[in-house]
């Protein structure tokens, strides 16, 4: 993902067509995988589709030779599933790669490892991103390369003690190029954030206390996402909000944690294969 | 030692932008003023704030970039391990995490601030590698080698200031080889950091009784120079492990396993820290010989 950004671009039209056919492919794609495996975090993966479809294909600029001056980073590592598709649809992993996720073939685990074709850093471990986040913009500020960070953090690990100590560190030392989007679907392992941990809200507004700009959207309107990335006003780190449904697409997936590890039987599966060819 | 790590640091950053030292609220004293004023935007303070520190030289590191981390030991190893084990030892990233007054030297402020099991806890994580410079010069050495290297992590474990000079007629350094500060023919006393000044006394007291000693700094702990340790083991009738750790992970217990799978003819003994926490207080040599680590203690213990 190197090389000069002088010829990178960035799509000034934001086709919302487009994006919803491709999130809806990367839908399908998924659960297609999830037939070959049990282990997925399928839910994670359907609730920040939009979002990483958005940071790829809207928001990172290219280069001509397909690199690209900008970087993203999976920091909620347990949703990877949704950047391997992404992947494999701008070539970098090969379907190959893809069909033998988790098997002793492949080399694409439940979470994002290091060395593999476009995985910027391991994150199964949650709250380890946003510093990792931190140092590599801090690195391309250095070097004057103009590259921008982007990171999708689980609102599960905006718990942790670590993510805070990289906000306060990102906007401290004024890290202007880090868009950050919080995937904000309110459910971790045991039940909804909002009521296992009332205090955590607001959450919009403790991020501008830690001198972030801080913005609250619909996290599957892929256009609201766009628009307040491109819309922001640059010199602070930018937190994006992202109101989310885990399991988004698949009615009975939908707020409900189990499929934060389940895989659909092969029932569940046609039934999903019909409400995502009907949201066509 | 921390004066030359930051002299010696200093020097490579001159040469290489992509030096950067991410320090949490300590400031290693002397030519770091140098470094952070010539180059404000590659001193980096967090804070209180360890895990990001270590998150952020992942994250130099992830970009190409060769950055320190430093602070006191127990703060740059054991507060921000999972980052340590993640971030540095899963990614295999050229990161130095600086473990400054190692050991039990911060002898005053209690058990929080003793690492004395930093060897065991560094050289079991994957791709880890330990260096334990014995004196001010070789500290330059080590920096200078960090600040090179792309293998992977490394522990730079250094002491904190006023180390006498051990290494002035020593062989060359060299990572990963042992390095003899005197050679003799029938005593080797294996030892590296601080401490080492204790095996050099012990060389001079057994020297006064007639017999040649060689006193060996195993700097470079992780991976340890088994070649060299086998040589040591086969050359001498008594070899002696000096280590300010405790008793299990360190260079004791690694050279006692070495020796017993080569069935070395040597008479071996080693003097460690004990397998317990620290309550009592006084100067860095009071709790050593607290725990069995004195010149006295250890010279009776080999006669």
């Amino acid at each position: 993902m190197s090389g000069t950004n002088a010829m990178a671009t960035r799509s000034n039209r934001f086709d919302l067509g487009s994006a919803r056919e491709r999130c809806r492919r990367f839908r399908r794609r998924i659960l297609d995988i999830s037939q070959q495996v049990s282990a997925l975090h399928i839910g994670s993966a359907y609730s920040c589709t939009e979002i990483v479809d958005c940071i790829y294909f809207a928001l990172m600029r290219r280069n001509s030779d397909g690199g690209s001056p900008d970087t993203f980073l999976m920091s909620k590592g347990h949703g990877c599933m949704i950047q391997y598709v992404i992947l494999e649809e701008l070539g970098i992993l090969s379907r190959a790669e893809l069909d033998a996720y988790c098997t002793p073939e492949g080399k694409l685990g439940v979470h994002p490892d290091y060395g593999n074709p476009g995985i910027a850093a391991a994150t199964g471990s949650l709250g380890h991103g946003l510093s990792m986040v931190c140092g590599m913009a801090l690195a391309e500020r250095g070097r004057k390369t103009g590259g921008t960070i982007y990171t999708v953090l689980s609102d599960g690990e905006v718990q942790e003690g670590s993510t805070w100590e990289a906000t306060m560190m990102a906007s401290s030392l004024r890290l202007g190029n880090i868009v950050a989007f919080m995937d904000n679907n309110d459910f971790q392992s045991l039940g909804r954030t909002s009521e296992t941990h009332p205090s955590f809200y607001p959450v919009v507004e403790k991020f501008r206390a830690f001198g972030w700009e801080a913005v609250e959207v619909d996290g599957h309107d892929s256009r609201a996402l766009f628009e307040a990335v491109t819309g922001r006003d640059g010199d602070k780190p930018l937190m994006v909000v992202a109101k989310t449904t885990k399991g988004k697409g698949v009615s009975y997936m939908e707020n409900v944690p189990i499929w934060h590890y389940r895989s659909p039987n092969k029932d569940e599966y046609q039934q999903a294969l019909r409400e995502l060819e009907a949201a066509r | 030692m921390r004066n030359t790590f930051s002299e010696a640091l200093y020097q490579e950053a001159t040469k290489n932008p992509d030096i950067y030292i991410v320090v949490a609220d300590i400031s290693p004293a002397g030519s770091m003023s140098k470094f952070s004023s010539q180059y404000p935007e590659r001193f980096i303070n967090v804070g209180v704030a360890e895990q990001s520190m270590i998150g952020i030289c992942a994250g130099l590191a992830l970009k190409g970039c060769q950055p320190f981390a430093y602070t006191i030991a127990t703060f740059s190893l054991y507060r921000p391990f999972e980052m340590v084990r993640d971030d540095l030892g899963y990614q295999n990233l050229p990161v130095t995490v600086v473990g400054m007054g190692a050991g039990i030297i911060y002898s005053t402020l209690g058990g929080t601030h003793h690492t004395m099991e930093d060897i065991a806890i560094a050289g079991a994580i994957p791709n880890m590698q330990i260096v334990a410079p014995c004196d001010p010069a070789e500290c330059t050495e080590a920096t200078r080698w960090c600040a090179r290297q792309k293998n992977g992590p490394v522990y730079l474990r250094i002491g904190k200031a006023g180390e006498p000079d051990l290494t002035r007629s020593a062989e060359p350094w060299r990572f990963g080889k042992l390095r003899y500060l005197r050679r003799g023919e029938d005593v080797c006393i294996l030892s590296y950091g601080v401490i080492t000044k204790m095996a050099m006394d012990l060389a001079d007291r057994l020297a006064s009784q007639g017999k040649s000693v060689s006193v060996v700094s195993a700097h470079t702990v992780k991976p340890l120079d088994r070649e060299g340790i086998i040589e040591a083991l086969q050359r001498h009738r008594q070899v002696i492990v000096i280590e300010e750790h405790v008793p299990q992970g360190g260079l004791a217990p690694q050279t006692k396993q070495i020796a017993w799978d080569i069935k070395a003819p040597c008479r071996l003994d080693t003097f460690t820290l004990q397998d317990s926490f620290i309550h009592n207080y006084g100067g860095h040599n009071d709790l050593l010989a607290a725990h069995g680590l004195s010149l006295e203690r250890i010279a009776a213990a080999i006669a």
